[in-house]
């Protein structure tokens, strides 16, 4: 029974949303949203579980002394951190205990870490201690602290200038400058790979050149470049992408197929 | 003086490339980290000593541009933010571009994201550009941020139909129904142009498949480089227009500047990040060509 049921509620589902799209009916509509309503609702709670793996793979790391285990830390305190500057924000000028409350809770996280990963029974109830001691601190400062305030239901918090530095002048620039380092490989992978070994190689590398002179207006006859780059891009370009796509989508059609009539079970893991 | 940089960055660059080809002649190859060097000093170099360029709008830009240009003032815009801080260098300059023109050809604006991060960038767009170019517009009357939902795909199957079930309030959670710009607007068909940015996934792909063909709504798209391509299958019919990375931004700023005397005075930095990637994709384009005779003298010598 643990596998017939969720074939066919796959089979249902999956054959009322095939027909469904052909029937515009507002009934049908109803319950269509309804159950994209469902899917925003699993979504979130599929958010919870990410977080709560996040910690189990996180802990893991540290208990196995993993290589760089220690930077597990660090993601940890910057995902609560995030969630905390986005959930809280100054009621007055000052700040309070604010940034004594965000140390607490932050020092709890790595208490409660390193209670999980030790397997010393003394080590365990001490870390135990550690946590529950700053636990209660830290709901202590929030209680009795009037220089801030939670905001669950408002999104005061995003206005939170803590989370604006941290989100501007942390988080932009290092995924920025992943981002950009792309130019250095690309640069590297580009000189070794565009090379005239045969004749598909030579038509590759001429309309690489094609399209990276497109953007440049010291090249002579940059008008002439500029229209041959731009057939390249909309008729080559076009069709060879418009197979992919069309062979995308009988893709999706035939593995849907094979999922709703159960042939494909991958989706079931090994249960 | 800032020529004075730009003629000694251009000379240790070709001066130093020239010497590669010489190296390349007597079939030597070239290290990662030299290229690596070259790549650096490319980039930098017209970030220090700027290097502007002028651009012309090419016409899958063009066809963006002129529909927002030729719209009715008043028309009903909704602009979706849907990237997150790494595209943020590509796609933000198009969504400051593309905000200011429709807000001063006095469209109603409805701004959205469906990606979390999109939601504090699209918040950058509100302080840095709308605020302090705009400050007699009204917020919920000119424009108005109903800012993230999470749902992906699902938001967007739903609004097609019914925006103020998935969106019941504004971003500062005021009721829609409260707000007048959304007096007329019930769903994403009442929108005269739905421009969405981004690249990933939700994106401008699927803005086309869930909202754009099924409500006949017209599609204008802005997306980081490496994601253009893919979407030419879908241009003129399915998107009207479209702008692929620092290039399409650049293109874009250029024609506001032409065409909307305010705009001039404004930061254009597409315009200003086209110095250092037209002088990487000319170093690139070197590489290239250094690698190819390092390669044919290399056979040749093979051969013999």
């Amino acid at each position: 029974m643990r596998r017939q049921i969720p074939f066919g509620l796959v089979f249902i589902f999956g054959i009322f949303m095939v027909f469904q799209f052909f029937v515009p009916h507002e009934k049908s509509e109803w319950v269509y949203e309804f159950l994209l309503d469902w899917i925003i609702v699993i979504g979130i709670f599929a958010l919870a579980l990410g977080i709560w793996s996040l910690f189990k793979v996180s802990v893991e790391k540290i208990k196995q002394g993993k290589e760089g285990g220690n930077y597990s830390y660090i993601t940890l305190v910057g995902l609560y951190m995030m969630m905390a500057f986005g959930f809280t924000q100054q009621t007055g000028d000052g700040w309070g205990l604010y940034f004594l409350w965000i140390m607490l809770c932050s020092a709890c996280i790595v208490s409660l870490m390193r209670l999980r990963a030790s397997t010393d029974s003394g080590k365990k109830r001490m870390w135990a201690l550690a946590s529950g001691g700053l636990l209660v601190a830290a709901v202590l400062v929030a209680i009795f602290d009037d220089a801030w305030a939670f905001f669950l239901y408002t999104p005061e918090g995003l206005e939170n200038s803590m989370f604006e530095i941290f989100f501007d002048h942390i988080m932009m620039p290092i995924l920025a400058t992943m981002f950009s380092l792309l130019a250095f490989y690309i640069a590297s992978a580009a000189y070794r790979a565009f090379r005239a070994r045969n004749v598909l190689a030579s038509l590759l590398l001429l309309a690489a050149l094609l399209v990276m002179s497109r953007f440049n207006p010291f090249i002579p006859g940059a008008e002439y470049v500029a229209n041959a780059s731009n057939w390249l891009m909309n008729v080559p370009n076009l069709a060879a992408q418009r197979a992919i796509v069309i062979g995308i989508g009988l893709g999706i059609v035939g593995t849907a197929l094979k999922i709703i009539l159960g042939i494909e079970r991958g989706y079931m893991g090994r249960g | 003086m800032a020529h004075l940089g730009v003629i000694i960055s251009m000379l240790v660059i070709f001066g130093g490339l020239a010497w590669l080809l010489f190296r390349s002649i007597k079939g030597r190859e070239v290290e990662r980290r030299v290229i690596f060097v070259f790549i650096f000093v490319a980039v930098a170099a017209p970030i220090l000593f700027p290097i502007t360029f002028e651009e012309h709008a090419s016409p899958v830009v063009k066809g963006l541009f002129d529909h927002i240009d030729t719209l009715p003032p008043g028309s009903r815009v909704l602009i979706s933010f849907d990237y997150d801080p790494a595209m943020a260098p590509e796609v933000q300059p198009m969504a400051n571009a593309i905000s200011f023109h429709c807000l001063d050809r006095g469209h109603k604006v409805v701004f959205m994201s469906l990606w979390a991060t999109g939601q504090t960038l699209l918040f950058n767009t509100l302080e840095d550009v709308i605020r302090p170019e705009f400050p007699d517009l009204i917020d919920g009357v000119d424009f108005i941020s109903t800012g993230y939902k999470a749902g992906n795909e699902g938001v967007l199957n739903v609004i097609v139909s019914d925006f103020k079930k998935m969106f019941p309030t504004d971003v500062n959670g005021v009721p829609l129904d409260s707000v007048p710009i959304f007096d007329e607007i019930n769903s994403c068909a009442d929108f005269d142009l739905i421009v969405a940015l981004g690249g990933g996934r939700p994106g401008p792909k699927e803005w086309v498949l869930f909202v754009g063909d099924p409500a006949d709504v017209p599609i204008g798209v802005g997306v980081a480089a490496v994601v253009a391509p893919q979407l030419y299958p879908y241009y003129p019919r399915q998107i009207i227009g479209m702008l692929g990375g620092v290039k399409g931004a650049a293109e874009y700023e250029s024609e506001l500047a032409h065409r909307h005397e305010r705009f001039k005075n404004m930061a254009q930095p597409g315009l200003k990040m086209m110095g250092p990637q037209t002088l990487a994709h000319i170093v690139i384009i070197c590489f290239i060509v250094i690698g190819n005779v390092a390669f044919f003298r290399s056979r040749r010598r093979k051969g013999n």
